[in-house]
């Protein structure tokens, strides 16, 4: 018909080889790529996450120590968000205009489909007022968080705080992401996992736009939050508030031990600070401010400082020579005040002196020659220098007592090697660690198992692993008690009568009595004087109330307190009297208000 | 009543089903495109699914109307026809509506009309009755200046509407023209272009005039079998070139290298016309013309792509040719059509239990990127099938147009075929990024009343024309 009829075949061809093209193009996409199917998943998919609300914290008395406060985060989607007032948003939000901007910049460097948090932990005050305009700025909204909350304001350092988990731990482990709390100290992260709950997942499907169109699989995949537990701690709130009133303007620690049970009552490290600095958006800002504060509030002394014990320690070297059968109750000594050699008496007594006194009178001499009698026992210095000292570990010196709260120190009881290290094998003997006689030298203990040695002489030889929870629950009627360890001391229990009537002969007898003395409760007591080479020395004093079962057991540390009865031991008798009597007896106000008044910052006091 | 029986016996009932499968296909998808609980009634007129079916019922009116009229009616008022569209063209531009961008729509009543659409089948029209006339040569000045005409008026008006896509449908009229004895150097020359175009984006004009030059070269060897002529060439090319660029490495000329190559390709191309001109050798003149062509073609793809190209068709051309890739901005649509497309696997996620076309990932997804509903729901199975039916009829439409003993019903049948061929390469393309985004729809399917009033209308009258194919149409 014409001479171009040929050519129907080409163009037939370039047809059938684009439909063939398509076809292999849909083959690959379609069939041999697994990819898009999870890009489609990744699409539709969104994880919401429902945040269970943290466990609460009581005190053992039911007070409510922790609690949570709403707060909003306020996220925004870039892809969404049209031009809008920024005078107004920053105005209603109480922001920097320019912070805005930079946080608005990184959402959308970070993505402009999904939605990142812009401004962390609006004020409920903020949120109202967002809440009803919010309609006008598309492409932001707020997610409810919640935040800690201390209506007793006390008992920082035992409680801890909650901080945004960091990137390690949530490469560590799976159950964070970036955003979620975290205890980061304290009891809230001793307890995290019983505290934080488990997150919920709900898979939404949503449409381009985030807006959610409906559950996937209907919600087979999802699982439920699960509220975190609540925590009821051994502390004392009135107790805990109480310490912290007397201790304020000082420097140390207090720490207070229920002896049967091993329950911490108290818990102060001083100076402290108000745990709801360290909450919301200005915790970053307060926590730097007490962080560079040279009275270090934020060092928890009650486990992470050591100091030498002095004098206090004398009940256990009293308690070694007993067991070792070194010395007897009946045992005597004699000293030559301050003409005594190799360590002199500080105080002024008769000679020779019995156990029972030589506590009373702290008698440098006495436990000199105990002490010397120990090590002596054996042929050779080192064999009675690891005697005396495992002796010393039984009471959990030296190492940690483990306890929930994590960093404790574990004080220090030098090895034997350590002498051997620096006198030569058989270079040293009783004498060249003399010190140790009287607490001194090289031996380091935290406040915190100084406390657990007055519990443990109560306990007459035993102690229970000092602790700051007894219970954790769901509701209130089914409390799953946490149980903690008996340590037996190496010491007979009636090797204690004898120190114990000597630590009473302290607060009744010595010059403590003037201001530690209670009048229907017997206080079992020692003062100790730690020597300080940067300023005055510190003020120590241990001691358990009644004599005969003792409800607690208490250590004091009070920096450049000068003497131990100055500011330790009446502190530590307020304390008492306050736990067992509820309340201050009349003639010992001037006594607290004294004690409350003083202010020991400056690290030098007059003698 | 004995002709018209003839006339419905002698209908392609074929082709008839294929349009009546590919309409209904389309629907089913719409539907499922724009699904949502509330308004499940296919009935629901709020509803695009809803306004098709009535667009639907429309079109088959128009079908049964077209088949009604006597086909010498269409070769008649062929002419009218294509004036009547381009008055409209003109039209909307003054008093058109302006929808994304592109003033392309007449506004009546509820309905949107979209003259761009109809100027196919009238141009088609137009062609055909030009190419049919008496004594017809295609080789000749005035043809081609007429046939120039013909298809330049409507792509410059719907150019001007800012429609690139519909304005660039015209350019598939090559492929009648050729058919039609349009020498095949065109089609080879149109599909050069092509090639350089993307040569010189992908790469950089500079590789791409070397690519070019070796070409010519080799081109020139096997044309004249000459080895010693090919050596001297690329001799002075090659030192040329070499001059040039270390020259102004050198002297530290401040000019790019692409021009001081254009500069030495122009010196060397000229030594070797004057050689061509002594020695008579007036091919080789021709190719090196041609060869030139492409090398200012090549300088002038940076600058047209540059300048010329507005910066959502330059990303679009970036994100196609893999140059850049920006999948949450220009490339976002294909991203998310490949992604939607994708997923649907061998056999389909299932009748409206597609996610990503429903939850709005793809855009426009009952219009340009319907497809993208059928790969997700209907999977591999589903678009191989359409695929395959688009084929059967444009095969159908050849063999069809084949068998027309007038030139007029065989070139406007080729021009049914070819319309509908590009509509599907670019929009089923694109939607598999292997073609640039250009908002076409896909004929039968994508929702639209316009559209789908166009392509009966272009199919139908074909369809009359070839009912009556015995008829002797004119002259």
């Amino acid at each position: 018909m014409d001479n171009f009829a040929k050519r129907k075949y080409l163009l037939a061809a370039i047809f059938i080889l684009v439909a063939l093209i398509y076809t292999v193009r849909l083959f690959r996409l379609q069939v041999l790529d697994n990819n898009y199917k999870q890009y489609a998943t990744r699409n539709v998919l969104r994880r919401v996450i429902t945040y269970p609300a943290r466990g609460l914290i009581y005190d053992r008395n039911g007070e409510l120590l922790v609690y949570n406060k709403a707060s909003y985060d306020l996220l925004v989607t870039p892809r969404e968000l049209s031009a809008f007032d920024t005078t107004s948003f920053c105005r209603i939000l109480d922001i920097d205009k320019a912070e805005l901007v930079e946080n608005l910049h990184k959402a959308k460097k970070y993505s402009s489909y999904k939605p990142s948090v812009i401004i962390k932990q609006l004020s409920p005050e903020n949120y109202a007022v967002l809440q009803e305009k919010i309609f006008r700025f598309p492409g932001f909204f707020v997610q409810a968080r919640t935040l800690r909350e201390y209506p007793q304001r006390t008992a920082a350092h035992a409680l801890g705080y909650v901080g945004e988990v960091d990137r390690a731990k949530i490469e560590q482990d799976p159950y964070y992401t970036q955003g979620d709390y975290i205890g980061v100290t304290g009891l809230e992260k001793a307890y995290e996992e019983e505290l934080r709950g488990q997150k919920g997942v709900n898979f939404q499907l949503v449409d381009v736009h985030n807006r959610i169109k409906g559950s996937y699989r209907e919600g087979r995949s999802d699982t439920v939050a699960i509220l975190g537990k609540n925590l009821t701690s051994t502390l004392d709130a009135d107790l805990q508030a109480y310490t912290e009133y007397l201790m304020q303007n000082k420097k140390g620690s207090v720490v207070a031990i229920e002896p049967a049970t091993g329950e911490v009552l108290t818990f102060l490290s001083a100076p402290t600070y108000d745990p709801s600095l360290l909450v919301g958006r200005s915790r970053g800002a307060n926590f730097l401010k007490l962080n560079k504060d040279t009275l270090e509030p934020i060092e928890n002394r009650a486990i992470r400082a050591a100091y030498p014990p002095g004098s206090t320690f004398k009940l256990i070297n009293a308690l070694i020579g007993l067991e070792e059968e070194t010395i007897t109750p009946l045992t005597t000594f004699s000293c030559s005040g301050r003409g005594s050699r190799p360590i002199r008496c500080t105080h002024d007594h008769y000679s020779p002196i019995g156990l029972r006194d030589a506590i009373r009178e702290s008698c440098n001499p006495y436990f000199w020659h105990a002490f010397n009698s120990i090590i002596r026992k054996y042929p050779k210095a080192d064999q009675g220098y690891n005697v005396w000292r495992d002796h010393l570990l039984t009471f959990g010196l030296g190492q940690r007592l483990g306890t929930e709260l994590s960093n404790e120190l574990s004080g220090n009881i030098p090895q034997d090697s350590y002498y051997n290290y620096y006198y030569g094998q058989n270079g040293w003997n009783a004498l060249t660690v003399r010190s140790m006689a009287i607490g001194q030298g090289e031996l380091l203990i935290t406040p915190f198992q100084l406390a657990n040695l007055a519990a443990t002489i109560a306990n007459r030889g035993y102690f229970i692993t000092p602790h700051l929870v007894k219970s954790v629950w769901s509701t209130k009627d089914d409390p799953q008690d946490i149980e903690f360890e008996r340590h037996e001391t190496s010491i007979s229990p009636e090797h204690f009568e004898v120190v114990i009537d000597g630590m009473q002969a302290v607060v009744e007898e010595s010059g403590v009595r003037y201001y530690s003395k209670l009048d229907s409760i017997t206080i079992c007591g020692k003062t100790g004087t730690v020597q300080n080479p940067h300023g005055s020395d510190h003020s120590v004093f241990i001691a358990f109330a009644p004599k005969e079962n003792p409800k607690i057991a208490i250590s004091v540390y009070v920096e450049n307190g000068v003497w131990g009865s100055r500011y330790a031991a009446p502190i530590a008798s307020l304390i008492i009297e306050k736990y067992l009597n509820d309340s201050i007896a009349p003639r010992r106000i001037p006594t607290e208000e004294r004690m409350r008044d003083a202010n020991l910052l400056n690290p030098i006091q007059p003698k | 009543m004995e002709r018209r029986n003839n006339i419905w016996a002698n209908l392609d009932w074929f082709s008839i089903l294929l349009y009546l499968i590919l309409i209904f296909m389309g629907w089913i998808n719409i539907y499922a495109a724009v699904y949502n609980e509330e308004h499940s009634s296919i009935l629901d007129m709020t509803q695009r699914y809803g306004k098709q079916l009535i667009w639907i019922g429309a079109a088959l009116i128009i079908g049964l109307t077209i088949i009604i009229i006597d086909s010498k009616f269409y070769v008649f008022s062929a002419y009218g026809f294509y004036a009547i569209t381009i008055l409209l063209l003109i039209a909307v531009l003054l008093v058109g509506t302006k929808v994304k961008g592109a003033t392309s729509w007449f506004q009546l009543g509820g309905i949107a009309i979209q003259p761009a659409e109809f100027v196919k089948f009238t141009t088609a029209l137009a062609l055909a009755k030009y190419l049919s006339s008496y004594n017809f040569k295609m080789h000749r000045f005035q043809s081609l200046l007429v046939i120039g005409i013909i298809l330049l008026l409507p792509v410059l008006l719907i150019f001007l509407q800012n429609d690139t896509g519909s304005a660039l449908v015209i350019s598939v009229f090559i492929l009648v023209l050729f058919r039609e004895g349009l020498s095949g150097f065109v089609l080879f020359l149109a599909f050069v272009s092509a090639l350089i175009f993307i040569l010189t984006l992908v790469l950089s004009p500079l590789h791409t005039i070397f690519t070019l030059s070796i070409g010519a070269l080799l081109f020139h060897y096997f044309m004249r079998q000459k080895l010693s002529e090919s050596l001297k060439a690329f001799a002075i090319y090659a030192s040329l070139s070499a001059v040039f660029l270390l020259g102004g490495h050198i002297f530290k000329l401040e000019q790019p290298q692409v021009k001081l190559l254009l500069l030495s390709t122009f010196i060397s191309s000229l030594i070797f016309a004057v050689y061509a001109l002594r020695k008579r050798l007036y091919n080789l003149l021709i190719v090196l013309a041609l060869y030139f062509g492409l090398v200012l073609m090549t300088f002038s793809v940076d600058y047209v792509f540059n300048n010329v190209l507005q910066p959502h068709q330059q990303g679009r051309i970036n994100e196609l040719l893999g140059i850049s890739s920006d999948p949450t901005g220009v490339g976002w649509n294909v991203n998310q059509s490949k992604i939607a497309i994708g997923s649907g696997g061998f056999s389909g996620k299932g009748f409206l239990k597609g996610t990503q076309t429903k939850f709005d990932f793809v855009p426009e997804q009952s219009t340009d990127f319907i497809f993208c509903t059928v790969g997700e729901e209907w999977g591999f199975i589903g678009t191989t099938t359409v695929i395959m039916l688009f084929l059967f009829l444009l095969l159908r439409l050849i063999y069809l147009a084949e068998r027309q003993r007038s030139t007029f019903s065989r070139v406007y049948g080729y021009s049914v075929a070819c319309i509908l061929f590009f509509h599907l390469v670019i929009n089923v393309g694109m939607t598999i990024g292997l073609a640039p985004v250009i908002g076409i729809p896909l004929p039968f399917f994508s929702y639209g009343g316009s559209s789908l009033w166009s392509f009966t209308i272009l199919l139908f009258i074909f369809l009359r024309l070839d009912a009556s194919r015995a008829e002797k149409l004119s002259h």
